[in-house]
């Protein structure tokens, strides 16, 4: 993976005293609260529910066993002993005082981490394909691509003030596992005539207004990408819209504009911009993949796994993903116990995955967009040794991609925006069916929860979806069928009326036996909403 | 009634006005119909509070309880970690939240 | 109609030449045949409209009514691109939070609505001892130090 040299370290270091100078201000009253507020969040602190709340950047979703027992020492030092990982492959932490953010800052800073530009109006964390470098079906790894783009991106002068947030994913594989086309700008690598090139994808976002991204360019030279980036941002900086906050992503300038007069504009501004002199030159690509090869795999490692234990079978068959070199998986370590809170891991869990990569997986972990950490390269012979472990400490629920394996948000019980809380409706879904024993007949089923129409849990993206909502002054959850955030991306459409917490959670067991009567030989839940239509399931909820 | 609330500056942790300063704990918070905006400003241009606002409250066994069940969270912690919240004995606070 | 006067006593300048003595005129009225060397740009004014006149201008104001609206760094930016190498003054709501970035949009001079202090002011300019990007400005980027 990535490691900084001078001139990184540097970077994140100035910003750590940066953001010291900027807190004193702050609580010595020479920056009034309206001017600190952009300054803290483009630092990745927020003014939260019940304190502030620091989002902490984890690259494309890749970190080492270091990094990551960083992260739990900074749990207990700072926070309360946990901290949460989102749906943008980052960790947040719920519970951070101000006056003691910038030594936190300084902290991660000693492990080549930072939370530069993980919220305010600018260009976020970058995310990527979380089986990225171990994948057996991608092209390339992209991380390479997501790296020079970070570097790019972080501190930039002209767009550190766009109209709003600006999300980037790259990912190299027909199979998209990073949301990519629900992003502002979503790139995916692809080779043509031999040579590799970005496609470029732009105006997908989720929120308010959800937008799948159309391809504005299906082959931009690898040589070119920053400046394409560039002069996308450029257009979206002077003329997307700043008199309605709701209004201001790149998806409705795309829109309004139109996909083609978009295109042009951006291709006016590419072309002005070729001679001057933005592009990094190809050795710094070449450069920063060469920390992305592969590691040491052993030759001839064993295929065999002894499936004796049953559990250990189960939790194989669902939570590991076939990986490109033999006799190796990419392990999944589901971070939603039936019950528990999708995406928090205490200090202790922390270090225990960090272990585990250093032993079993050539020290890395990944974050993954749905709130899971990943060991992406495990031999198969060791597969026993780090379930065991796994089960031992709460880690080894055997989920991945079935309905107990929920995306939600914070909710309301820890976000300052959300209308309703998500976390106990997740936690009551995932008992249900953890009781009722319809998990493994549902397969692939994939729930996201959002406390509020921002859509931070992404339930546009869900094959079912639940929307929290405020009426009046009471919890209701609407329910959307038939979205996808994959490389069958589509957007999913509400039932009809909303539920209360109990009758949301009827609900989704309601809409999971519409598919199991319906489902024909071999359709997830999703090909079969997609054949049949919605008309069955509102029969089904509201009849 | 109403009842003002903001976040300490330093610590960020949720706080509510007394009279004569800032508490933890809702309960301590007093009426400040008609001279909302007048404490406000004055106790944030101290640096006794941060982004202050007036909420409606209602009296609910003599104590103030939030109108609104966002400011009830507020005012207790995430209901899915009773373990973090200012009241972690309590078995039945969960009923004055909802 | 407000007042454009230049010449403020918060006025800071990086440049050796004079200051320009009269009043920035509204891009409308540049481009209307204005005999005006000076033209204050707005976030919603398209700069590329100046271009053909830049040998015409000596100073370009570009107006800040509220520090989060960045459209006055693309401004400034495009208009350095174009080869203009007159003053390039950044007005209004511009706090030392935001003059780095600014002179490195190619900004090289400051009049804010409220007076910057003079040390806070080197301690923004000093603060980063690199940067990742190309842009208005003669720093080298990290990419090009690497690849020495």
């Amino acid at each position: 993976m990535y490691l900084y040299d001078q001139y990184d370290q540097r970077q994140v270091d100035a910003r750590v005293e940066e953001f010291r100078d900027q807190a004193r201000r702050r609580l010595e009253g020479k920056l009034t609260e309206d001017q600190f507020k952009p300054l803290r969040l483009m630092n990745g602190l927020y003014l939260q529910l019940h304190a502030y709340m620091l989002r902490v950047a984890i690259p494309y979703g890749t970190l080492n066993s270091r990094q990551m027992h960083a992260l739990a020492d900074i749990a207990d030092r700072y926070d309360r002993g946990y901290g949460h990982f989102t749906t943008r492959q980052n960790i947040q932490y719920n519970w951070i005082k101000l006056e003691e953010a910038a030594d936190l800052l300084a902290d991660l800073a000693k492990v080549e981490m930072h939370a530069i530009q993980t919220s305010g109006n600018c260009i976020r964390n970058i995310s990527s394909d979380h089986f990225a470098g171990a994948a057996s079906d991608e092209l390339v790894d992209p991380r390479p691509y997501a790296e020079l783009l970070r570097q790019w991106s972080s501190f930039h002068p002209e767009f550190s003030y766009l109209p709003r947030k600006f999300k980037i994913a790259v990912i190299a594989s027909d199979t998209d596992r990073a949301a990519m086309r629900l992003h502002d700008i979503g790139i995916q690598i692809v080779q043509q005539d031999g040579e590799l090139g970005a496609a470029f994808y732009v105006g997908g976002g989720m929120g308010r207004t959800p937008m799948i991204a159309p391809c504005i360019k299906d082959f931009v030279p690898l040589d070119r990408l920053v400046t394409y980036a560039e002069a996308v941002l450029r257009v979206y900086n002077r003329y997307g819209r700043r008199d309605n906050k709701y209004k201001a992503r790149i998806k409705i300038l795309v829109h309004e504009m139109g996909k083609d007069e978009f295109t042009q504009a951006v291709d006016e501004e590419f072309a002005r911009m070729l001679d001057e002199g933005i592009e990094p030159p190809f050795a710094e690509l070449e450069r920063i993949r060469t920390f992305f090869e592969d590691p040491l795999f052993e030759a001839g490692a064993s295929e065999e796994i002894d499936r004796g234990d049953p559990d250990f079978a189960l939790w194989v068959d669902r939570n590991t993903v076939a990986h490109k070199a033999p006799g190796y998986v990419s392990a999944v370590i589901s971070l939603k116990p039936v019950g528990g809170i999708p995406g928090d891991a205490t200090s202790e869990q922390m270090r225990l995955m960090a272990d585990l990569a250093k032993d079993y997986s050539f020290d890395e972990l990944r974050v993954m967009h749905t709130q899971n950490i990943v060991l992406p390269h495990v031999r198969k012979a060791d597969l026993h040794a780090l379930w065991t472990a796994l089960d031992g400490a709460g880690l080894g629920a055997p989920n991945l991609d079935t309905i107990e394996d929920i995306i939600a948000c914070p909710g309301l019980d820890y976000c300052s925006l959300a209308n309703a809380r998500s976390i106990p409706v997740a936690q009551k879904i995932s008992e249900r069916f953890a009781a009722n024993g319809k998990t493994e007949a549902l397969g692939q089923l994939k729930l996201k929860i959002s406390g509020c129409i921002n859509a931070c849990g992404h339930h546009h993206a869900g094959h079912i979806g639940i929307l929290g909502v405020d009426r009046k002054g009471v919890e209701n959850y609407q329910l959307l069928l038939g979205g996808s955030e994959a490389e069958d991306v589509s957007l999913a459409k509400i039932t009809g009326p909303g539920f209360d917490e109990a009758g949301i959670v009827d609900a989704v067991e309601t809409a999971a036996d519409v598919y199991l009567r319906e489902r024909e030989d071999g359709e997830r839940f999703l090909d079969t909403y997609r054949r049949i239509g919605m008309t069955p399931f509102k029969e089904a909820l509201y009849g | 009634m109403r009842i003002l609330t903001g976040n300490d500056l330093k610590t960020g942790a949720v706080t509510w006005w007394t009279g004569q300063d800032w508490s933890l704990h809702v309960e301590n918070a007093v009426d400040v119909t008609g001279s909302e905006d007048e404490i406000a400003r004055r106790e944030e241009s101290a640096r006794r509070v941060n982004v202050p606002y007036a909420i409606d409250a209602e009296l609910h066994e003599g104590k103030p309880r939030p109108a609104h069940i966002k400011d009830r969270v507020r005012a207790l912690g995430p209901t899915v970690r009773p373990d973090l919240t200012l009241k972690p004995a309590d078995p039945d606070i969960g009923n004055w939240v909802i | 109609m407000a007042d454009l006067s230049s010449g403020t006593d918060t006025l800071i300048r990086y440049r050796e030449d004079d200051p320009v003595d009269h009043a920035a005129v509204t891009v409308d009225s540049f481009l209307d045949q204005s005999s005006a060397s000076a033209v204050r740009v707005e976030p919603g004014d398209d700069a590329r409209e100046l271009i053909p006149h830049l040998e015409r201008l000596s100073l370009v104001e570009v107006n800040f009514p509220a520090f989060g609206d960045g459209r006055g760094y693309s401004s400034a930016r495009l208009l350095r691109e174009a080869g203009y190498d007159g003053e390039l003054r950044a007005v209004g709501d511009v706090l030392v939070d935001q003059v780095a970035y600014m002179r490195r949009c190619g900004f090289d001079a400051f009049d804010p609505d409220a007076p910057l202090n003079e040390d806070d002011l080197e301690a923004a300019f000093n603060r980063w001892p690199e940067v990742y990007q190309s842009a208005a400005d003669e720093r080298t980027p990290i990419w090009s130090k690497r690849h020495a």
